[in-house]
């Protein structure tokens, strides 16, 4: 019996570990996303002199949940005069292609070896040679998520809404596919894992060996096209509220709005791990590989965080916040511990902190961005990219292929 | 049934009944998301046959530019449900039995011919980019500049026209 169940295992070993993976990275994915909202709407509230949420649970820590089971208790009706099929299917269409996109991303070099099998950190296997191919097609589809909902929903604001988010996908995917090429010539593959160890040329300049100094041009066009592609500030005309009501998802209520929502974050952190991989060195350290001391710098952040939580907790209003609050900071300090205790744990998980460590720079980055900047009118967006961005990640295309021609040896 | 040819009959049938669809839906955007649905599982088939490129390039360049821009245009013109127009005297004469030929013809060169069918050898695929540089710029240079020259000759009709209004 047991040994019928460890030969089955072993026969598709490869498929229980990649159905376990999407699982994994699609309950960290979908936390990380709600805990995303408590994060934008906190920050900007401080942006903007307000306390934010703070009634559900301590710092308003519950608020997600809340959120979630606000979403789905609520009444879920379907506007008469709308295209049934179409209308079931953009919500369904942006949530699988945002999830999907998050296939391809490693976030970590190394494989853990379980049961003598390697576990890659990243679903797709390490040498997919399209990773970043594959990227873009889901990019190109998910217009249609936003589209299709603004068109099925037979109603004026959530039509103009798609017809915009339409234009302008397509007049920055160009820019955004061009800003990249010259990440790719550098590189010389589509592979995300070797656009990253081709930053980690030179493992003593750190930082400086990252594509984002050559590639500045490249990293502004590209960073900026991604976020129009996203729909967010200052972008974010197809759900501009001031105009269109909510934009494209007027119409949508209870779960299936819930699904936008879910989309709209999770391309915000696919964004910051491209970013991160092709511009920042992915999950490279910034400090040259003979700084020993950035080895205990996740430690050196997660300790003093975790006594600040802890320190902050014994003061707060509430009771149950006096209580949970120093629990949680006591968890932090004491992984931040561990960290130290095991030199072999806190080897491995370089990598992936130093990934996740500039992934969340990104998303700290677009929701500042959400509190300070306003919304482009309509004209001022497409003059931006059809002539500022375009011919700018084509002249830089340009340029970076003559001082690669330049450079290469005869 | 190995897997590869499972996947092969989804992705074909699929494809088929995408095609189907897109011929027999009333509403342009259903007509258009059904060629979508054509698009993307051509693009599974290549990627089945090894050309990873190649699949890719299909769902950006086909499934997202050039089928976001049929979307834009049905919606932007907001057209309605289509009348189906009745069979024209000229498909019922010549369309159908052309038809009906020309798969005979394929049926017969695919019954004939002996390459055997076989799944693509991992590893053979062509997706590194100096391969496919090494290719558009010196095995297939005149195509691909003919190509180019195409495209401009068509962007600046475009602009002609879109011009003449002023």
């Amino acid at each position: 019996m047991i040994d019928s169940l460890t030969t089955f295992l072993n026969a598709h070993a490869f498929l229980i570990i990649t159905i376990v993976k999407i699982a994994l990275l699609l309950f960290i994915v979908l936390t990380v996303n709600a805990y995303l909202t408590w994060f934008e709407r906190k920050m900007v509230a401080h942006i903007q002199s307000r306390w934010g949420p703070h009634r559900v649970g301590p710092h308003g820590l519950l608020q997600p949940l809340a959120d979630g089971a606000k979403f789905l208790l609520k009444e879920d009706p379907t506007p008469a005069g709308v295209d049934k099929f179409v209308y079931y299917l953009a919500p369904l269409l942006a949530l699988t292609l945002a999830l999907t996109s998050l296939a391809v991303i490693p976030f970590g070099p190394d494989p853990i070896r379980v049961l003598g099998h390697d576990i890659y950190l990243s679903i797709t296997p390490p040498d997919l040679n399209i990773g970043l191919l594959v990227l873009f097609a889901i990019t190109a589809l998910s217009v249609y998520g936003v589209a299709l909902a603004g068109w099925s929903s037979n109603s004026k604001y959530p039509l103009l809404g798609g017809l915009r988010s339409s234009a302008q996908m397509i007049s920055y995917e160009l820019s955004m596919t061009l800003s990249v090429v010259g990440v790719l010539l550098m590189a010389n593959s589509f592979n995300l894992s070797k656009i990253i160890m081709a930053q980690a040329a030179h493992p003593e300049r750190g930082i400086f060996g990252w594509n984002i100094w050559p590639q500045l041009i490249g990293f502004f066009c590209f960073f900026t096209a991604a976020v129009a592609e996203t729909n967010r500030v200052p972008f974010d005309l197809p759900e501009a509220e001031s105009e269109l009501v909510a934009g494209f998802h007027t119409e949508y209520a209870s779960f299936k709005f819930a699904m936008f929502f879910i989309a709209e974050y999770t391309s915000m952190i696919t964004v910051s791990c491209l970013c991160t991989i092709m511009f920042f060195g992915g999950w490279l350290s910034p400090f040259p590989a003979s700084w020993h001391f950035a080895f205990y710098l996740p430690s050196l952040i997660l300790i003093p965080f975790g006594l600040w939580v802890i320190w902050d907790g014994i003061r707060y209003e509430t009771i149950w916040g006096r209580v949970i609050l120093p629990g949680i900071g006591t968890a932090i300090a004491l992984i931040g511990i561990a960290l130290v205790v095991f030199p072999q744990v806190n080897d491995y998980i370089q990598a992936p902190f130093w990934f996740l460590a500039k992934v969340f720079a990104f998303l700290f980055f677009y929701v500042w961005m959400r509190g300070t900047l306003p919304r482009l009118r309509y004209d001022q967006l497409m003059s931006f990219g059809w002539k500022l961005l375009l011919p700018l990640s084509i002249a830089n295309v340009i340029v970076t292929s003559f001082i690669i021609l330049l450079r290469s040896p005869k | 049934m190995t897997p590869q040819l499972l996947v092969f009959f989804v992705l074909a049938a699929l494809a088929v009944i995408g095609a189907l669809s897109l011929m027999l839906q009333k509403h342009p955007i259903h007509s258009a998301l059904s060629l979508i649905v054509v698009m993307v599982a051509l693009a599974g088939l290549y990627l089945l046959m090894g050309a990873e490129f190649v699949a890719a390039v299909q769902i950006i360049v086909y499934g997202g530019a050039i089928m976001v821009l049929f979307v834009f245009v049905i919606m932007l013109l907001n057209a309605g449900v289509e009348e189906h127009s009745n069979f024209s005297k000229l498909a019922g004469y010549a369309g159908v039995p052309l038809g009906i030929a020309l798969t005979g013809f394929i049926a017969a060169a695919i019954a004939r011919s002996t390459v055997s069918v076989q799944a693509a050898t991992p590893g053979a695929s062509i997706a590194s980019t100096g391969d496919i540089s090494r290719m558009l710029f010196k095995e297939f240079v005149y195509p691909f500049e003919l190509t180019s020259f195409l495209i401009l000759v068509a962007i600046m009709g475009a602009l002609v026209l879109a011009q003449r209004e002023k």
